[in-house]
């Protein structure tokens, strides 16, 4: 029965952490480049500088901590074996790593050659990743909503890598594709296939475990993940019709309403929560969610609107509502939950009794991570603002790098107590059995 | 109803009583932190008994699997014990800090050790153990601490 169920495997300490840890500081170089290249630019999708910040942040920020998130949440959460998951992490973060560094280079610079290379290392990272996580997603005996959703972002970040890696060698070697339909492709995947559902399967098991919240209705779980994947499959067909604008506009009334229900759900089973402690991680996932709803709202206008939809503005609000309004939000309010627990897990698992042990409280100050939220909070809204006030592009640009290396700080900080508790424990077991 | 309904009920029993305790100790009302803080663990005492002597050695019999699933929850209901002692000795010296440390790592540790069962264990125990005398046993236990 049942021969590759097992319960404890979660992954070493090492394998999220790593990259946790470098995620936040892509958000560092992202915050530093918007206050260097100032707020003329973000209201173009296509300039070098503006695809060089939506790299940093979806390929930098977002795709690491989804990545440790899912290498951390797979055994633990849905029972699935990741195969040797220390060499996994070994290999693919630092090829994410560089190829998001070489991938914002290739378009700021305007080097071909980095595009190429961002191109290798990013996929070679991401079908690495997806081949390990598929074979533990389908091999697991688990089931239900969240395994659905799961299996079917694995599927989103395999295509949102393979049109990525198409689009930069295309570029790079000069190849004649239709650009813009398969950029709009490419994103859809990347932020409905991959992130949206990854957030959406996530959210299913650790909300109501966060907050002792009614789970989201059955009906909701069983509807999203598969409506969201059809609706971003048919996304992608009628970009490639030409003349299709009708259905065009369908297909993405029909995604943001998706998603503006799957927001409304989640605030709704967080108000009825039972637990009723309010803290940085309840906070940011709040925070996220309202974005999302503000996203629907504002996706609609564009729609419906075209004098909306044709301002270069309302494009570049709608990505910064989504880039760091929701999906930064929910990783930094996730990463203040899973990072001192994970600690915890680990240097219980060297046999140190209770006593010995760190408070979990103190593993990451919460005045810490209070502070870095409103920080984070306050970046969110000057950002926002941005596209209508391009002044504020050096203070917005200034508060989310200092934000994000607060959140990297703290997640640094809770790496150096986990090892000083750590080494604690050895000794004083050395001490006991010598 | 299925022979593993009222385990995964109890769940949501003891979740509210946790929510009552926590909230209690971060207002500073010790004396009803003590009398939640005193329900939680003898229901929890109860549900991990539950399991312990009856559900497990049922499962483990009709399976042969006992190294498996089983006893990993044996293993996390010790820690949950461990971190329900750390709890107590908040509340003893009215330390806020220490109960509160504790709490957040029980909430996640026991919430993920339900899911684990009501989504994997308590299927497989539904379908391996055709004794109706280990679920009514079960349900037995449960009522009694609830009622009291």
């Amino acid at each position: 029965m049942h021969p590759n169920l097992s319960f404890e495997q979660a992954p070493p300490f090492s394998v999220p952490m790593r990259f946790f840890v470098a995620a936040p500081w892509f958000g560092v170089v992202a915050g530093l480049l918007l206050a260097y290249i100032g707020g003329e630019v973000v209201s173009s999708r296509w300039t070098g500088e503006v695809l060089a910040l939506t790299h940093l942040l979806g390929a930098g920020f977002l795709l690491h901590a989804m990545c440790g998130a899912l290498l951390q949440f797979v055994p633990v959460a849905a029972g699935g074996n990741v195969w040797r998951p220390r060499m996994v992490a070994g290999v693919v973060q630092p090829l994410l790593g560089f190829g998001a560094l070489m991938l914002a280079g290739g378009f700021f610079l305007a080097k071909p050659a980095l595009l190429a290379g961002a191109a290798t290392a990013l996929l070679l990272g991401i079908v690495g990743f997806s081949a390990v996580m598929a074979l533990a997603l389908w091999r697991t005996p688990a089931t239900g909503s969240t395994m659905l959703a799961l299996r079917l972002a694995v599927i989103g970040l395999l295509v949102t890598g393979g049109l990525g890696a198409t689009l930069a060698e295309g570029i790079a070697r000069g190849w004649s594709l239709p650009f813009p339909a398969l950029t709009d492709v490419h994103l859809v995947w990347a932020l409905g296939g991959w992130a949206l559902m990854l957030l959406a399967g996530v959210s299913y098991y650790v909300v109501p475990m966060f907050q002792l919240t009614p789970p989201y209705p059955a009906w909701a779980m069983r509807l999203f993940g598969p409506a969201l994947f059809v609706l971003v499959l048919a996304w992608s067909g009628v970009q490639l019709i030409a003349g299709a604008e009708f259905l065009r506009r369908g297909v993405g009334v029909a995604g943001l309403l998706l998603a503006a229900l799957f927001a409304l759900l989640t605030l709704s089973v967080q108000a009825r929560r039972r637990r009723r402690l309010i803290d940085a991680t309840f906070l940011l996932f709040r925070l996220a969610m309202a974005s999302l709803l503000c996203v629907a709202g504002l996706g609609l206008l564009m729609i419906l609107v075209p004098v909306v939809g044709e301002d270069g503005r309302s494009g570049a609000t709608l990505g910064i509502l989504i880039f760091v309004g929701v999906f930064a939000s929910a990783i930094n309010g996730m990463l203040y939950k899973i990072v001192p627990f994970i600690a915890w897990l680990h240097l219980q698992r060297l046999g140190a009794p209770l006593t010995a042990m760190p408070n979990m409280k103190n593993i990451i100050p919460a005045t810490a991570m209070t502070g870095q939220m409103r920080l984070h909070t306050l970046a969110t809204g000057l950002l926002v603002l941005l596209p209508w006030l391009p002044a504020l592009a050096v203070i917005a640009g200034l508060a989310f790098a200092a934000s994000s290396a607060w959140l990297g700080g703290n997640l640094i900080g809770a790496v150096r107590r986990y090892a000083m508790f750590r080494d604690r424990i050895r000794a004083a077991g050395a001490y006991r059995e010598s | 109803m299925s022979m593993t309904d009222p385990l995964f009920r109890h769940h949501k029993h003891c979740d509210e009583i946790f929510a009552r305790a926590e909230e209690a100790v971060s207002e500073g009302a010790w004396v009803d932190a003590e009398e939640a803080f005193t329900s939680l663990r003898t229901e929890l005492e109860t549900h991990f008994k539950s399991e312990e002597d009856l559900l497990f050695p049922a499962f483990e019999q009709r399976t042969g699997m006992t190294s498996g699933p089983t006893q990993v929850m044996r293993v996390e209901h010790g820690q949950m014990r461990e971190l329900l002692d750390e709890m107590q000795r908040g509340l003893g010296a009215r330390d806020a800090e220490i109960f509160a440390g504790a709490a957040e790592i029980l909430l996640v540790l026991m919430q993920q050790h339900n899911m684990k069962e009501e989504n994997i264990l308590y299927p497989m125990c539904d379908d391996a153990i055709r004794d109706p005398d280990v679920g009514d046993a079960i349900a037995q236990r449960l009522a009694e601490p609830c009622h009291a």
